[in-house]
C-alpha cells in the first residue's frame, strides 16, 4: 500500500450570507416555508432576467484578498447547461473562463496548497423524494422547493496538492476559518451552507503523471469527508494491486454504509455547452470596489495565530486550541485587553472554560463571565487572594449564575490568608500533632521526605480550609522542618 | 470543416436538447440541418485569425443592484400554474439520476 | 386616426377613451376572424383601463402621452393574468404572475392595451405561420403572409384594430412585417428598451420596438418605452433624449450611405432596389449628401445569425420542461417527461433551431461555429464603425420582396431565412434601424426601406425616416 501517492483536490461550494438571493431580491434564508422565497427570477419564468447582487462581488472581492488571488481585470457569467429540475432554467449561471478570481493559496500546518480558482455561481433548489425510503433511486416521485434557488455561491477549487485525508480535513478547517472571519458565509457543512466536493485519485510514488480521478461527493462533515477520502483511496489502490482499472466517474459517499457508490450514469454524457451569459454585463473590479471590500478586512486567522503566539509567548497547542472554536480568542483577547495576564486567561480558556462551552454548547461571545470578569479572576490569583483550587470554584459559582469574582470571593469569604503570623502558628500546631511524622521525614531518604512533607502540608492546608497562601505556607513549612 | 451532420448526431443532439422526435423528424432534420450548416460554414471558412469575438453588443460593466429584499411572489399563484403541486412543492416523476 | 390624434382629442376631452376602443374592438371582432392578428382579444380589460383614462380626463390629470391609444401586444410580453403563449402550445393558457418593463411603461402613459397579438412561435420565423394556433394574414392581401414575426402586431396596426403595437425584433422582425403591411416599424438600439418580461428567443439580439402607421406615432411610443429598468442588466442607463422632438429638423447636409451588400445582394427584387434608390434620390433632394458605401462583412451576417441565435435560444428554451408551467406530457421519469413535453410542445421551426443551436454549441463544434460567428459579429461591427466615421445614417431595403402567399416559403426553411438577409446585421451589431413604407410593387402591396443609424442615433434616424414618410409616392 506504501508505494502509492494520494492525491487530492477539494472544490468547496459556499452559500454567502447575503440578505438577498444572486440575482433577485428574494430572501436568502435557510429554513423558509418551501417555495415562498421565489420570483420571476429565481424560477427562470419566461421573460425574467438577472441582475447582480452588488454584496456577492463585494464578498468575491474579499476572499480575493484573504486567500491572496489574482483579480483579473474583467471577469464574466456562462451559462452551464443541462437539464435537471432543481434548477429553473434548466441552466446554471456560474464563471467558466473568466471567473473573478485566480491563483490563490492557502496556508495549511506548513504546507502552501494552491488554489485554482473561486468564481461566483446560484444554488439549485432542493428535490425531496417520495417513496422508497426518501432515497432518490428508490423514489416514487420528488418534489421541488426552489427557495434555495439562485443562492449565491462562491465555488473554491484548489489544485491537487493535497496529499492525505488529514490535510484535505485540515484545508477545510482553515478554510472554514477564513471564511467565517472575512464574514462571508455561515460555513455549516451540516446545514449544507458548506459543501465539499474531493476529487480523488492515487499514482505510483515514483510516477510524475496523476493517476485517474474520480469525484467523490456527498459528503457533510468534516469527519466524512476525510472517512470518504479514506476508503476512496483504499478502494482505488484495491483496484490497481489487483489490475483493474481506476473509471473516471462520479462517486457518492454513502455515510451509513461507510462507501463511496458510483452514480448510476446513464447513457447521456454531459456536455454542458457553456457560452457566455448575455443577460448580464461583465464585472470589472475598479480599486475603489476593492477599497470599499477590503476595508473592514478582519485580521486572518493565520495571522492572529502567529500574533497570539507571539505576544503572548503561549504554545502552538494552546494557540490551536484557542482559535478552533470561534469566538474564544476573541474572548481571550479582550480578557488580556482587561488586565488579565495573557498565560493564565489562555489556561483558563483552554481548560475550564473550553469545557463549559463544550458542555452547554454556548459560544464565548454568551458566556455568563464577560471577559473582564476573567481578567478579575487571574488578578486574584495572582495577587495570591484565590489559590487556583479555590479559583476554579469560583469561576464555577461565576458561570452558575451570572457574578463578578470579587463578589464571590466576598460573599462566601474565600480570601486566601496570607498572614505569616497565623499560617506559623497553624504550622506549628501541625508539627506539635504528628511528631512521628516529623522524625520519620527527618531520617528519611528523599523519597520519604517528600511523601512525610505532603502529608504535613495537606493537614495544615485542611486545617486553614483550604484558604492558606500556599507559596507561604509552604515556606513556614520547611523553615521549621529544615531547623 | 466538419464533416456532414448524420442521423446519430442529430439522435444524439436530440438527447442533449430533451427533444423526443419521431423517426420522421430525425430524417426531415438530418437534412434541414446539414443545409443550415453548410450555409453558416461561410461564416467557418472566413479568416479570423486575431479578431476577438463579440458575445454582446454593448459596452456595459458592473451593473448591479443593492442587497435588498423584494416581495417574493405569492405561492399560490406560482404552485397554480404547475402542472403537478403537492405539500408546497413541484411534482415531478421520479429523478433516475444525481445532479451533476 | 393616428395615435397622435387620438391621444390629443382624448387629453383635451374631445373624444372619450372607451368610445375609442369600443370602435377599436368593433373592429377587431368583425374582421380579425379572417386576419387573425390576435392570439387573445382583450375587451374588458380594454375597456375598464379606458374608462380609468376618461376618469383621469374628467378629474383634469393628465393620463399622459398615449392617452387612451389602443395598443396591440405581441403575445411574447408578459401580462399579469392574462395568458401570454408566445404562439406555442407549450405555454397555452400560461398566465405570467407579472407584467413586462415596456407594458407598465405605455399603460402608466395611458394606453389602452387591446389584445395579444399572434407570431411565429418564441419569434422564431419570418411569416407568422409557425403559430402554434394559425396564421397571420395580411391586411393588405389575405392570401399572403404579413411576415414575421411580430405579423399579428403589423398587421393590428395595418387592419387599423390599433393604432400602435409593440413587436420584438431578433433578426429584422418588427421591420420586415413593417415592410409587407406597409407600417412603420422600429428596432431600437440594443439596450434602450427593457426586455424585462419579453419571453427571450435570442437574449444579445432581442429588442423590443414600436409598429405604428407613422413615423410621428411610431416615435410617440418609443419615447415611451425607452429608458433604463433595474430589472434588466442589459438597458442603457441613459439612452438618447426623446426623439419626437427633433422628428421635424430635417436632414439638411446629413451624409447618407446606401449599403451596397444589402442592397445589390441576391435575391433583392428590382423594384424593392428602385424603391431604395428612390428613397435616396428623395433625401437627396431634401438636402442630405447620398452615396454608396460598402460593408462587406454584412454579407456573413445571415450565416452568423444562424449560429447565434439559435446557440442563444436552445438555452433560453430549455425552461420549458413541463416542470414549473406550461404543458405536461407525461413520461415514467422526468428526464422522459421533459422530452416528450417538448417533442410535443415545440413546433417544427422551434425544434429545428433548439437541434441546430444544441449542435452548434456543443463539444467540438463551439469554436467552428458559435465561436466563429462571434468573430464575425465583430467584424460585422468594425464595418459599421468604418461607415459612420463617413455617413449620419444608411440606408437599404428592408426586407427582399412584398409580401409572398402563404405557404410559399413553409417547405425550405434556407429560403425563409433569406427573408431578413438586410436587418440581420444590425442586430448583430446592436445598432437601431427601422423601416418605412415607400410606395408597391407590381402586385399593389408595400415596399420597405430600412434606415440605419449608429448605436443610439434614433433622434437622427427618425428626421430621415420622417422625411422618406413625406416623400414616399
Ligand atoms: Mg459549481
Ligand atoms: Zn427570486
Amino acid at each position: 500500500m506504501s508505494e502509492y501517492e494520494t492525491v487530492i483536490g477539494l472544490e468547496v461550494h459556499c452559500e454567502l450570507a447575503t440578505a438577498t438571493k444572486l440575482f433577485c431580491g428574494c430572501r436568502n434564508e435557510f429554513g423558509a416555508e418551501p417555495n415562498t422565497n421565489t420570483c420571476p427570477v429565481c424560477l427562470g419564468l419566461p421573460g425574467s432576467l438577472p441582475v447582480l447582487n452588488e454584496r456577492v462581488v463585494e464578498y468575491a472581492l474579499r476572499l480575493g484578498e484573504a486567500l491572496q488571488f489574482d483579480m483579473p481585470p474583467q471577469s464574466i457569467f456562462h451559462r452551464k447547461n443541462y437539464f435537471y429540475p432543481d434548477m429553473p432554467k434548466d441552466y446554471q449561471v456560474s464563471q467558466y473562463d473568466e471567473p473573478i478570481c485566480v491563483n490563490g493559496a492557502l496556508d495549511v500546518a506548513g504546507a502552501r496548497i494552491g488554489i485554482e480558482r473561486a468564481h461566483m455561481e446560484e444554488d439549485t433548489g432542493k428535490s425531496l423524494h417520495v417513496g422508497g425510503g426518501g432515497r432518490i433511486h428508490d423514489a416514487d416521485h420528488s418534489l421541488v422547493d426552489y427557495n434555495r434557488a439562485g443562492v449565491p455561491l462562491m465555488e473554491i477549487v484548489s489544485r491537487p496538492e493535497i496529499r492525505s485525508a488529514e490535510q484535505a480535513r485540515a484545508y477545510v478547517t482553515e478554510l472554514r476559518a477564513v471564511l467565517e472571519t472575512i464574514g462571508i458565509s455561515d460555513v455549516k457543512m451540516e446545514e449544507g451552507s458548506m459543501r465539499v466536493d474531493a476529487n480523488v485519485s492515487v499514482r505510483p510514488k515514483d510516477r510524475e503523471e496523476f493517476g485517474t480521478k474520480v469525484e467523490v461527493k456527498n459528503m457533510n462533515s468534516l469527519r466524512s469527508l476525510g472517512r470518504a477520502i479514506d476508503y476512496e483511496v483504499e478502494r482505488q489502490i484495491g483496484l490497481l494491486d489487483s489490475g483493474e482499472r481506476v473509471v473516471q466517474e462520479t462517486r457518492h459517499w454513502n455515510e451509513e454504509d461507510g462507501r463511496t457508490d458510483g452514480m448510476r450514469s446513464k447513457e447521456e454524457a454531459f456536455d454542458y455547452r457553456y457560452f457566455p451569459e448575455p443577460d448580464l454585463v461583465p464585472v470589472r473590479p475598479t480599486d475603489e470596489m476593492r477599497a470599499v471590500a477590503c476595508a473592514s478586512l478582519p485580521e486572518l486567522p493565520a495571522a492572529k495565530r502567529a500574533r497570539l503566539a507571539n505576544e503572548w509567548g503561549i504554545s502552538e497547542q494552546d494557540v490551536r486550541v484557542l482559535t478552533a472554536v470561534s469566538g474564544l480568542a476573541d474572548y481571550a483577547e479582550q480578557a488580556v485587553a482587561a488586565g488579565g495576564a495573557a498565560k493564565d486567561v489562555v489556561n483558563w480558556c483552554t481548560g475550564d472554560l473550553l469545557g463549559y462551552l463544550n458542555e452547554t454548547g454556548l459560544a464565548p461571545g454568551a458566556l455568563p463571565l464577560a471577559p473582564d470578569g476573567l481578567a478579575e479572576l487571574v488578578a486574584l490569583v495572582a495577587d495570591g487572594t484565590l489559590s487556583r483550587g479555590l479559583a476554579k470554584d469560583v469561576l464555577s459559582e461565576c458561570l452558575a449564575e451570572p457574578k463578578r469574582p470579587k463578589q464571590v470571593v466576598e460573599e462566601r469569604g474565600l480570601a486566601q490568608v496570607s498572614d505569616e503570623g497565623e499560617l506559623g502558628s497553624v504550622v506549628d500546631e501541625i508539627l506539635a500533632a504528628n511528631p512521628d511524622e516529623v522524625t520519620a521525614y527527618r531520617a528519611g531518604d528523599d523519597k520519604a521526605r517528600k511523601k512525610k512533607r505532603g502529608f504535613l502540608m495537606g493537614e495544615a492546608m485542611k486545617a486553614m480550609k483550604g484558604k492558606g497562601n500556599p507559596q507561604l505556607l509552604s515556606r513556614l513549612l520547611d523553615e521549621r522542618l529544615e531547623s | 470543416m466538419a464533416d456532414r451532420i448524420t442521423r446519430a448526431d442529430v439522435q444524439h443532439v436530440a438527447t442533449l436538447a430533451r427533444v423526443a422526435l419521431t423517426d420522421d423528424e430525425i430524417d426531415h432534420l438530418t437534412g434541414e440541418l446539414g443545409a443550415i450548416l453548410d450555409h453558416a460554414a461561410q461564416v467557418s471558412a472566413l479568416d479570423t485569425d486575431g479578431v476577438p469575438p463579440t458575445a454582446h453588443p454593448l459596452p456595459l460593466a458592473n451593473v448591479v443592484r443593492a442587497d435588498t429584499v423584494r416581495p417574493s411572489l405569492d405561492r399560490d399563484e406560482v404552485l397554480g400554474e404547475a402542472p403537478a403541486a403537492e405539500a408546497g412543492r413541484f411534482r415531478v416523476p421520479r429523478i433516475l439520476g444525481e445532479a451533476p | 386616426m393616428t395615435a397622435f390624434e387620438v391621444a390629443s382629442s382624448v387629453r383635451s376631452g374631445e373624444r372619450s377613451a372607451v368610445e375609442v376602443a369600443e370602435q377599436h374592438l368593433r373592429e377587431i371582432e368583425a374582421r380579425d376572424g379572417e386576419i387573425h392578428a390576435f392570439n387573445h382579444a382583450m375587451r374588458e380589460e380594454a375597456l375598464a383601463a379606458a374608462a380609468e383614462v376618461d376618469a383621469a380626463v374628467s378629474r383634469h390629470e393628465d393620463p399622459g402621452p398615449l392617452a387612451g391609444v389602443p395598443i396591440a401586444l405581441k403575445d411574447n410580453l408578459c401580462t399579469r393574468g392574462v395568458p401570454t403563449t408566445c404562439s406555442s402550445k407549450i405555454l397555452d393558457g400560461w398566465r405570467p404572475p407579472y407584467t413586462a418593463t415596456v407594458v407598465e411603461r405605455v399603460r402608466a402613459a395611458g394606453a389602452v392595451v387591446v389584445g395579444k397579438t399572434n407570431l411565429d412561435e418564441f419569434a422564431m420565423g419570418s411569416s407568422t405561420e409557425n403559430s402554434a394556433f394559425g396564421p397571420t394574414r395580411n391586411p393588405r392581401d389575405p392570401s399572403r403572409v404579413p411576415g414575421g414575426s411580430s405579423g399579428g402586431s403589423a398587421a393590428a396596426v395595418a387592419a387599423a384594430f390599433a393604432p400602435l403595437a409593440l413587436g420584438s425584433d431578433t433578426g429584422g422582425s418588427i421591420r420586415q412585417p413593417a415592410a409587407l403591411c406597409g407600417v412603420v416599424g422600429v428596432k431600437p438600439t440594443y439596450g434602450a428598451v427593457s426586455r424585462y418580461g419579453l419571453v427571450a428567443f435570442a437574449s444579445s439580439l432581442d429588442q423590443i420596438g414600436p409598429l405604428a402607421t407613422t413615423v410621428t406615432d411610431a416615435a410617440l411610443l418609443l419615447d415611451v418605452i425607452a429608458g433604463p429598468d433595474p430589472l434588466d442588466s442589459t438597458a442603457i442607463p441613459s439612452p438618447f433624449a426623446r426623439v419626437s422632438p427633433t422628428l421635424d429638423d430635417g436632414i439638411d447636409g446629413l451624409r447618407i450611405g446606401v449599403v451596397e451588400e444589402l442592397t445589390d445582394a441576391e435575391g433583392i427584387a428590382p423594384e424593392v432596389v428602385a424603391a431604395v434608390e428612390q428613397a435616396a434620390a428623395a433625401l437627396e433632394a431634401a438636402g442630405a449628401s447620398v452615396e454608396r458605401v460598402s460593408a462587406p462583412s454584412t454579407t456573413y451576417g445571415l450565416s452568423a445569425y444562424y449560429l447565434i441565435a439559435p446557440a442563444e435560444a436552445s438555452s433560453n428554451l430549455a425552461r420549458y420542461d413541463g416542470v414549473r408551467y406550461g404543458l405536461r406530457v407525461d413520461g415514467a421519469d422526468v428526464a422522459a417527461m421533459n422530452a416528450r413535453t417538448r417533442g410535443a410542445g415545440f413546433g417544427t421551426e422551434v425544434k429545428r433551431r433548439i437541434m441546430l443551436g444544441t449542435y452548434a454549441l456543443s463539444a467540438g463544434y463551439y469554436d467552428a461555429y458559435y465561436g466563429q460567428a462571434q468573430r464575425v459579429r465583430t467584424l460585422i461591427i468594425r464595418d459599421f464603425d468604418r461607415a459612420y466615421e463617413r455617413f449620419d445614417a444608411l440606408l437599404s431595403p428592408t426586407s427582399p420582396t412584398t409580401a409572398f402567399e402563404l405557404g410559399a416559403k413553409t417547405a425550405d426553411p434556407l429560403s425563409m431565412y433569406l427573408n431578413d438577409v438586410c436587418t440581420i446585421p444590425t442586430n448583430l451589431a446592436g445598432h437601431p434601424a427601422m423601416s418605412v413604407p415607400f410606395g408597391t410593387g407590381a402586385d399593389g402591396l408595400p415596399i420597405g426601406v430600412q434606415v440605419l443609424a449608429n448605436a443610439l442615433q434614433e433622434p437622427l434616424m427618425f428626421r430621415v425616416a420622417r422625411v422618406i414618410e413625406q416623400h414616399a409616392p
